[in-house]
């Protein structure tokens, strides 16, 4: 492995600054990385050669001294982000040849700034999974395992793959109910999810449009605020994205925490809760504590209705979403004698068989004499998940709590496989913070017994990343967790 | 509230998803397990609470009227798996 | 008005009818997109990748639409909404790119209304309104350009649309048919749409069901989708109501579904039972926040209303002496009204309005013209009113003038002036006509000085036969009877 793909995007940027190396030669050590880790399946689509003209690119701005926030930054997209000429298929044999014609927000602001695109990174389909198995393109590997082939969580898993075994210096991902904040812990890889609107969602394939937030994965917190900083700002074309401006969120690094008042739920510990991931919290909350930070007990009592209101509200709004996958405009089409015909061959033969389940779900649940029991239920108890967080938020100023109950588990994992709902559970400490709209970060706190990543999630105040980004500095150069 | 094998056939129907004659008693288990759990919800009174739509708390931002986007027919039919004289083609819709 | 009743051998029925009307509203863009609602050109040209439902797009709202609608709302006496939330309608087809509509459902922009209609025996009537909402077009499907496929344009997907529902308040074709008619003319005096139905731009939902006359039931009503004039939808109730009381009386029963009518032959068909019908899975369209309208935003629109139809028409009758048959007809189009405002005044407005309701419109008629190209301007039609109030031409040379202002457009003084049309009113060249007329014809003067005293009618009509028309008649009447019973 080249030495210069173990630095991170501030470091990376440094060295280019100072001439001591080129983007070009930072981008092909990236692709020989890529070329070398094919068996961690992150990359479903590689784009070198589009790649190395943006990096020669880049240099030009260097000689010229004319660089921009991330010139020349080698960075990978996952696979929901739509990107002009570059094939999108949101890991899903519907959308298997799909060329957009247009490119999200988020990839523009990259772009803009200067980054270099490696290509398309794997993702469980239409982002619905927590492990990436139900990619078209198989599961990506995580870089973290030893024996067998574990999961890098998802679905953002090829994103946090790709960071993690430092085959590009940073990606981009969403998260709907935790699909940053997982893969990142079981990675070992820092990742954010702003606030609900901080980044457009135009151009990003949706899965649920009200839970839905694209962020950062990367190596450490700083390179996720100089990427939010650029992936983040209002967008007109996009309704729910908000006005409030993006503050420089580098500047919060620094910044202490004494008198801060850290909140920890009660209802994140529940009976049976791995030992390990309890220890560390309590390890993470000491190194706030020794900081000068206060610890406070806080309450957040429908903690335990989240996965299921999840599993009502993003089901439903995704049998709506993945309707336009018809096989009529762009797409995957299986012909039929009539257009129903059609409709059935192209959507039985394009989407796998979780998204079918949640397509098939969130019909029921939407369906005449049903939309009362569930999804209207489901929506009131997301009022009340929310309003839980404004109650705590008087208490305390950040919430600290474990990202995810479990570590990487083996792909294929039997439990799972025959009960989804065991897949599920494993979002627990995660999807409240979604049906609020909040931020949430996932930053590395140290590895298991068996030698596997363990996350720590920070939650905010809406819009109030910087926060965030203040705690975990914190946190990270206390743990000094070491990366791949 | 147990769901039975017409509803699976459908909800699958509204879906434009076919399932196998052979599996839908699978999938009927399945739904069942899922909506189960997900009755839970039912534990709590949620009589006075107000759904909550839309996080974010922000009213709708309007556009102005005018003609930004389109005229792009080339870009629009790129992906089009059948088309023809500029049109997409399906099979004949008889109405 | 006369009730509309159908008997049978075996009974008495009436109808009972509602309607849903779905307007295009009249914007430069797409509701939700910023391409063009431009009509007419290639396929798939005004369309965006939002119309297109490309993966990852979404919706934004066009303020004009709103305004549209709020203006439509304060049109129909309807109560403004200042919350109104989007939703989505789940159902698959071909020219429904995103697999739902957007649409408004549980919360719409405007509420309760009303419209009065006008009938033919001069009553009038309360249609009440439901409620309106905007929403989006759908595509157009082609299935005449080739054997084995049809085609999609998505031109139209994603225009704008309000839809009006009205209260089941129709008891007769008729009466719906006034509704159309009138709905038609608030939309286009407020703009807010074009009102054209054979184009597609206003077009009508029937439902229609039937009961024994004097009861109050409410039976199973049918939908008929679709149909695209005032002419036809009057047919499809009067033909779904036989339908459905031959139903009735046979024994039969009807079931709810969605029929089409058929305008070649009048009758309906069944397209979807009840058993097929959709399930449309509304929910609230999480791409786009409420709408939330202020007192001062809804105010402001309240100030932008003109006159209406109603208003119009009573101003009309009370303030211009019309009667209230000619004002209807000249109020249902603004472009009459306004036509006939400028040419009234100053001048005699019934007579104006006579002018316009027989010789002017006739003219339009066999012009083929519509108001604004008319070769006669309203000025000028005033102008000639003038001049026969002031007598200065009679009622006859006045037609003769019209038409040379409808050929050539010039301005009817100038015409009499020109062609020497000015009516005689010296009573010493009148008395000189008849006096040769009387020379001329020694018989008639005898037999009227016998007792035919009719023959003085006449002679009024020789002499102003030898003015060549230029005599004033009610001069030439006075002197011939002065002259004869001398």
């Amino acid at each position: 492995m080249k030495e210069i793909t173990r630095l991170t995007i501030h470091e990376a940027l440094d060295g280019l600054k100072k001439k001591e190396f080129t983007s070009v030669e930072l981008t092909k050590a990236y692709l020989e990385n890529m070329a070398a880790g094919k068996h961690y399946n992150a990359y479903v689509t590689e784009c070198a050669e589009m790649a190395l003209v943006q990096a020669a690119a880049a240099d030009k701005h260097y000689a010229a001294g004319t660089s921009r926030a991330l010139e020349g930054i080698p960075l990978g997209i996952k696979d929901l982000f739509c990107t002009k000429g570059i094939r999108t298929t949101a890991c899903s044999r519907i959308l298997n040849n799909f060329i957009p014609p247009y490119e999200s927000t988020v990839t523009s602001h990259l772009l803009d700034d200067g980054a270099v695109f490696l290509g398309k990174l794997n993702m469980d389909e239409f982002a619905m999974g927590g492990s990436n198995e139900t990619s078209f393109f198989g599961p990506a590997v995580n870089p973290w395992s030893k024996d067998v082939d574990l999961v890098p969580g998802g679905s953002s898993g090829g994103s946090a793959a790709a960071v993690a075994a430092n085959m590009c210096a940073g990606a981009t991902a969403t998260d709907t109910g935790g699909s940053i904040r997982e893969p990142a812990a079981f990675c070992g890889c820092t990742g954010i999810k702003p606030t609900y609107g901080r980044c457009s969602r135009y151009g990003i394939m949706a899965f649920a449009s009200s839970l839905d937030q694209a962020g950062p994965i990367a190596k450490d917190v700083r390179d996720c605020a100089v990427l939010l900083k650029s992936m983040a700002g209002f967008d007109a074309k996009d309704s729910t994205s908000c006005e409030k401006e993006v503050p420089d969120y580098e500047q919060f690094l620094e910044k202490d925490i004494k008198g801060l008042k850290v909140g920890l739920p009660k209802e994140y510990r529940p009976e049976g809760l791995n030992p390990e991931v309890c220890a560390y919290w309590d390890k993470a909350a000491a190194f706030l504590k020794e900081r000068g930070a206060e610890i406070v007990e806080i309450s957040l009592p429908h903690t335990k209705y989240a996965l299921a209101a999840y599993y009502v509200l993003a089901p439903a709004e995704a049998s709506s979403n993945l309707a336009r996958y018809d096989g009529i405009r762009y797409g995957l089409r299986e012909e039929g004698e009539n257009l129903d015909k059609l409709y059935i061959n192209t959507r039985t033969a394009g989407f796998g068989a979780e998204v079918k389940r949640r397509i098939m779900i969130g019909t029921y649940v939407l369906s005449a004499g049903y939309y009362d029991a569930y999804y209207l239920k489901a929506q009131k108890i997301r009022r009340l998940i929310h309003d839980d967080f404004v109650n705590a938020f008087k208490e305390c100023d950040i919430i600290l709590t474990p990202t995810s109950p479990v570590t990487a588990f083996p792909i294929g994992d039997e439990s799972m496989k025959n009960n989804p709902i065991n897949m599920y559970l494993n979002d627990v400490f995660t999807v409240s913070v979604n049906l609020a709209g909040l931020p949430g970060l996932s930053l590395p706190i140290g590895l298991s017994k068996t030698g596997l990543p363990l996350g720590m999630q920070l939650i905010g105040k809406p819009f109030d990343e910087g926060t965030i980004f203040k705690v975990a500095a914190k946190i990270e150069a206390d743990a000094k967790f070491e990366r791949k | 509230m147990a769901i039975d094998n017409e509803t699976v056939k459908r909800v699958a129907f509204l879906s434009r998803l076919k399932i196998e004659d052979s599996k839908i008693e699978a999938a009927k288990e399945e739904f069942n397990k899922i909506l189960n759990w997900v009755e839970e919800l039912n534990e709590v009174n949620t009589d006075e609470v107000e759904p909550l739509i839309s996080v974010n708390e922000t009213t709708l931002r309007l556009r102005e009227d005018k003609v930004t986007d389109g005229n792009y027919q080339e870009a629009i039919l790129a992906n089009a798996p059948d088309k023809e004289y500029d049109y997409f083609a399906v099979p004949k819709v008889v109405e | 008005m006369a009730e509309y009743i159908i008997e049978t051998a075996k009974g008495k029925w009436e109808v009972v009818v509602g309607l849903e009307i779905h307007c295009q509203i009249i914007s430069q863009s797409k509701i939700f997109s910023g391409a063009s609602t431009e009509f007419g050109d290639d396929p798939n040209i005004n369309v965006s990748f939002v119309d297109a439902g490309m993966p990852g797009m979404l919706p934004t709202l066009n303020m004009q639409c709103v305004h549209q609608a709020v203006k439509t709302g304060l049109g129909l006496n309807a109560k403004i909404n200042k919350y109104s939330e989007f939703s989505r309608k789940n159902y698959f087809y071909a020219d429904l790119p995103s697999g739902y509509q957007i649409t408004q459902f549980r919360f719409p922009i405007v509420g309760e209304g009303s419209i009065r209609i006008d009938l033919s025996d001069g009553s009038s009537k309360i249609i009440g309104i439901e409620r309106m909402h905007i929403e989006q077009d759908a595509g157009k499907s082609i299935h005449d350009l080739s054997p084995h496929k049809s085609f999609i344009d998505l031109n139209r997907a994603g225009v704008g649309l309000m839809e009006i529902v009205t209260k089941p308040d129709f008891r007769a074709p008729e009466e719906a048919g006034a509704f159309l008619r009138k709905l038609r003319s608030i939309l286009r005096y407020l703009g807010t749409c074009d009102g054209n139905m054979d184009e597609g731009s206003m077009r009508c939902d029937v439902n229609v069901s039937v009961r024994p006359y004097g009861s109050d039931e409410l039976r199973t009503r049918c939908e008929m989708k679709n149909v695209n004039s005032v002419k036809f939808v009057m047919q499809a109730i009067e033909n779904e109501a036989k339908r459905h009381i031959e139903v009735y009386e046979n024994g039969g029963t009807i079931c709810q579904e969605t029929r089409q009518f058929d305008p070649v032959t009048g009758q309906t068909k069944v397209m979807r039972k009840k058993e097929f019908a959709h399930d449309y899975r509304y929910f609230p369209e999480p791409d786009l926040p409420p709408l939330v309208l202020s007192d001062e935003y809804i105010n402001q629109i309240k100030k932008e209303m003109i006159e209406l139809p109603d208003a119009k028409k009573q101003r009309f009758v009370e303030t211009l002496g019309l009667t209230p048959y000619d004002a209807a007809v000249l109020c249902e189009n603004k472009e009459v009204a306004d036509f006939f405002e400028k040419a009234a005044a100053g001048h005699d407005a019934k007579k104006v309005a006579n002018w316009m309701m027989s010789d002017f419109f006739a003219m339009l008629n066999k012009k083929k013209l519509d108001i604004r190209q008319s070769p006669v301007s309203a000025e000028n039609l005033g102008k000639l009113v003038e001049l026969i109030s002031k007598e200065v031409i009679s009622g006859k040379i006045a037609k003769d003038v019209f038409e040379i202002m409808s050929e050539t457009g010039d301005n009817p003084e100038k015409i009499v002036e020109e062609k020497g049309l000015k009516q005689v009113t010296d009573t010493g060249a009148i008395e000189a006509i008849i006096e040769q007329v009387i020379a001329s014809n020694p018989d008639n003067v005898a037999a009227y000085k016998n007792g035919k005293t009719n023959l003085a009618g006449w002679f009024v009509g020789q002499t102003l036969k030898m003015s060549q028309g230029k005599a004033n008649p009610a001069i030439v009447n006075k002197l011939v009877k002065e002259k004869l019973d001398n």
